[in-house]
This record gives structure tokens, C-alpha cells and sequence, in this order.
């Protein structure tokens, strides 16, 4: 699935991933390939993203929101 | 005939005018491809909370509210007028408050009369020129203008929000220059608060689950939605600004090349002239002696 983390100023991240946690106003929670629809907004801490490589890289956000729709996730954060 | 040492003057202080004008263009060109660039990384996030809030507003029965988007009859207005800080760039500071002076009067005549009609400026030219008109201003924030980050004009949209929250204006319009590309501004007033959703006509129904839910996510989204719309006027009317000040600066160029020449033309005539007397008085000279 495609995921793309934008704020106002840059696209921090664009690519294919396998998976992503993101710290949501609920609780935070994960994402895999065929994810229900859903939109959340998003507290301040870590967002972690696995590609397809199985690499992890991590990203500090303030707050934002996520969409995920046809296995693409929009990540519209707040950084600092 | 103007004497050779004025036009040598002239022509001396015509091209060091020219010198200032044309880097002048150039450094406005490079500041307006990185305006541009700024725009152009604004869409994609811009693009997709408006969607968001399409299908929030979709999925919603009935209507959305939100004490943004809650109109009320216009008893006090405020228009914000963006210009500049700097000056030579053509009519654009000017054409920024006369839109700005020329909807006051037109739209809001009521409100204009009764008093109840205030200016916000952001950039310093057009706080003078408001000022210079005999016009009162609700605020300035000049330094807005400067190509501030989305963090500190997010506070300024916010200080914005509050003035229509706290009901101390039930309606505000933003008057600034579109880019549409470097040689053409449009000048452009619009509606800001109250927010005014958009009505699409084909539904594309997404099933979202919706977290927390539906309600507070537009108490969310309504506010950053307004952030960035604050935000992108604001980029925009920077990249005119370039853009206008290009313009203005190639034109000068152009009309300094133009003098110049004029003036060797002149230059070379009176040189001319003064030779062929000379030479005459030399002839006329020996002639005598003969």
C-alpha cells in the first residue's frame, strides 16, 4: 500500500509500505494492506512505517490526521 | 545643445540605475521560483483536507456545524488587505488597497457608513497607504509577508478565528493578488469567515469509520482548513509580489536602454558639432594668415 506523510511546507515521506503505527486521539493503532476506510486524528508522538524492505523508520509528529482509503494512507501531520 | 560634461554625466548616472533595476529582476526572480516552489508543496496537503472534509461532510446527516461556519447577519466586518513590505513593484501595493477600499464601498456601504467597517493590514505598504487615506486600522501584521513559516501564520490565523468566535466581526473578506504567472496579478476578494462549504453535486460515498467521530473531527478540521487557506493567500500574493516587482524592474531596464541611447546619440552629435567648429575656426585660422 502507498503511503504519503505531507504538512503544509514538504512531502516528508512517499512510498510503498507494509505497514504503519500512528498514534491516534483513541489509542494508537496499526495499518496493514486492506484496511477498512477510516479517518482519525492523530496525537502528538511516534509514527513508525515498515516498507517493503522490512526497513523501519520512525517520525515525530505533533498531531495531524490520517486517511486510508484503497490501500492509500495520507498522513497530514503538524511538526514542530 | 546640452554641453558634453552634463550628457556625460547623464549617461554615467542613467547606467548605474540600470545596474540597481536589472539585479534588481534577477533577485526577483529567483525569489519568486522559490515562492513558487512553496505553492506548489502547499497543494497536495491543501487538496487533501478539502476532501477530508468533503466526505466528513457526506457521510454527516444534515448539516455540519461548527461555530466557524455559522453565518450571522454583518453588523461589524473587517477586511484584510495583503500587500507588501517593500515598494517597486509596480500598482501592485496600490491595486491591493484600492480593491480592498472599493469593496468597502460597494459590498459594505451600510457598514462603511455606520462606522462599522475596519482594515487589517499584513505588509507595511499597505498600512501606509490605508493609513495616508484616512482610514483606521484594526491591526497590522507586517511581518507575515517576509515568507514566514506555516507554524507563525497559523498563529495569526488563529488570532483571525477568534476575532469572528468572540463575535467581534460576523463577517471577514481577505483582498490580495492571485499569481497566475509572473507578468499577471488577479486581484481577488474573498469570502473568509464564515466558512462556506462547498456543495458537490456527485456523491463518491466512502464508508469511513470515523475517529474519535465524525463531530470532533470537523471540530478539527474546520480550523486547519481555514490555517491553510490563510496560509496559501499568503504565499500567493508573496509570488505577485515577485512577480510584479520583476515585471516592474524589467521595464525599468528596458526604459534605462532606451535613454542611454538616446543620450550617446545626443553625446555624439554635440561631440561632432564641436570638432566641425573647431576644425572651421583652425581653417578660418590660416585662411587670415595667407
Amino acid at each position: 500500500m502507498f503511503l504519503e506523510i505531507i504538512t503544509p511546507e514538504k512531502t516528508v515521506f512517499s512510498g510503498d509500505i507494509k505497514l504503519i503505527r500512528v498514534p491516534g486521539t483513541k489509542g494508537s493503532f496499526e495499518v496493514l494492506s486492506n484496511h477498512a476506510p477510516i479517518v482519525s486524528t492523530l496525537i502528538k508522538g511516534d509514527i513508525k512505517v515498515v516498507n517493503k524492505d522490512n526497513e523501519e523508520s520512525h517520525f515525530e509528529i505533533d498531531g495531524g490526521l490520517i486517511e486510508v482509503k484503497e490501500n492509500k494512507i495520507i498522513v497530514l501531520g503538524e511538526f514542530s | 545643445m546640452a554641453n558634453l560634461k552634463e550628457i556625460r554625466i547623464r549617461i554615467a548616472s542613467v547606467k548605474s540605475t540600470r545596474k540597481i533595476t536589472s539585479a534588481m529582476k534577477m533577485v526577483s526572480a529567483a525569489k519568486l521560483r522559490k515562492s513558487q516552489d512553496r505553492i506548489l508543496q502547499l497543494r497536495p496537503y491543501a487538496g487533501n483536507i478539502d476532501n477530508i472534509l468533503l466526505s466528513l461532510q457526506q457521510s454527516m446527516e444534515g448539516e455540519i456545524e461548527h461555530p466557524l461556519i455559522q453565518s450571522r447577519e454583518p453588523a461589524k466586518v473587517l477586511i484584510i488587505v495583503i500587500s507588501s513590505n517593500r515598494g517597486l513593484c509596480g500598482a501592485f501595493n496600490s491595486n491591493s488597497v484600492k480593491n480592498a477600499i472599493n469593496l468597502a464601498h460597494s459590498k459594505y456601504s451600510e457598514q462603511m457608513n455606520k462606522g462599522q467597517l475596519y482594515f487589517y493590514a499584513v505588509g507595511k505598504k499597505g498600512a501606509d497607504l490605508l493609513k495616508g487615506k484616512g482610514y483606521q486600522l484594526e491591526g497590522e501584521s507586517n511581518d507575515l509577508v517576509d515568507g514566514k513559516s506555516f507554524s507563525e501564520i497559523s498563529s495569526f490565523a488563529g488570532e483571525i478565528m477568534n476575532y469572528y468566535t468572540e463575535k467581534k466581526f460576523d463577517r471577514i473578506e481577505l483582498v490580495y493578488n492571485k499569481f497566475k504567472n509572473a507578468a499577471v496579478q488577479e486581484l481577488i476578494d474573498e469570502n473568509f469567515l464564515p466558512l462556506k462549504m462547498e456543495e458537490q453535486e456527485e456523491k463518491k460515498f466512502v464508508d469511513y469509520i470515523f475517529e474519535p467521530d465524525a463531530q470532533s473531527l470537523i471540530l478539527n478540521l474546520v480550523p486547519k482548513a481555514l490555517k491553510i487557506k490563510i496560509f496559501k493567500v499568503i504565499l500567493e500574493s508573496i509570488a505577485s509580489e515577485h512577480g510584479a516587482r520583476m515585471t516592474a524592474m524589467h521595464q525599468a531596464t528596458d526604459n534605462a536602454n532606451e535613454l542611454i541611447q538616446d543620450l550617446s546619440l545626443q553625446y555624439n552629435k554635440a561631440r561632432q558639432a564641436a570638432i566641425t567648429k573647431e576644425i572651421l575656426d583652425i581653417v578660418g585660422g590660416a585662411e587670415a594668415l595667407k
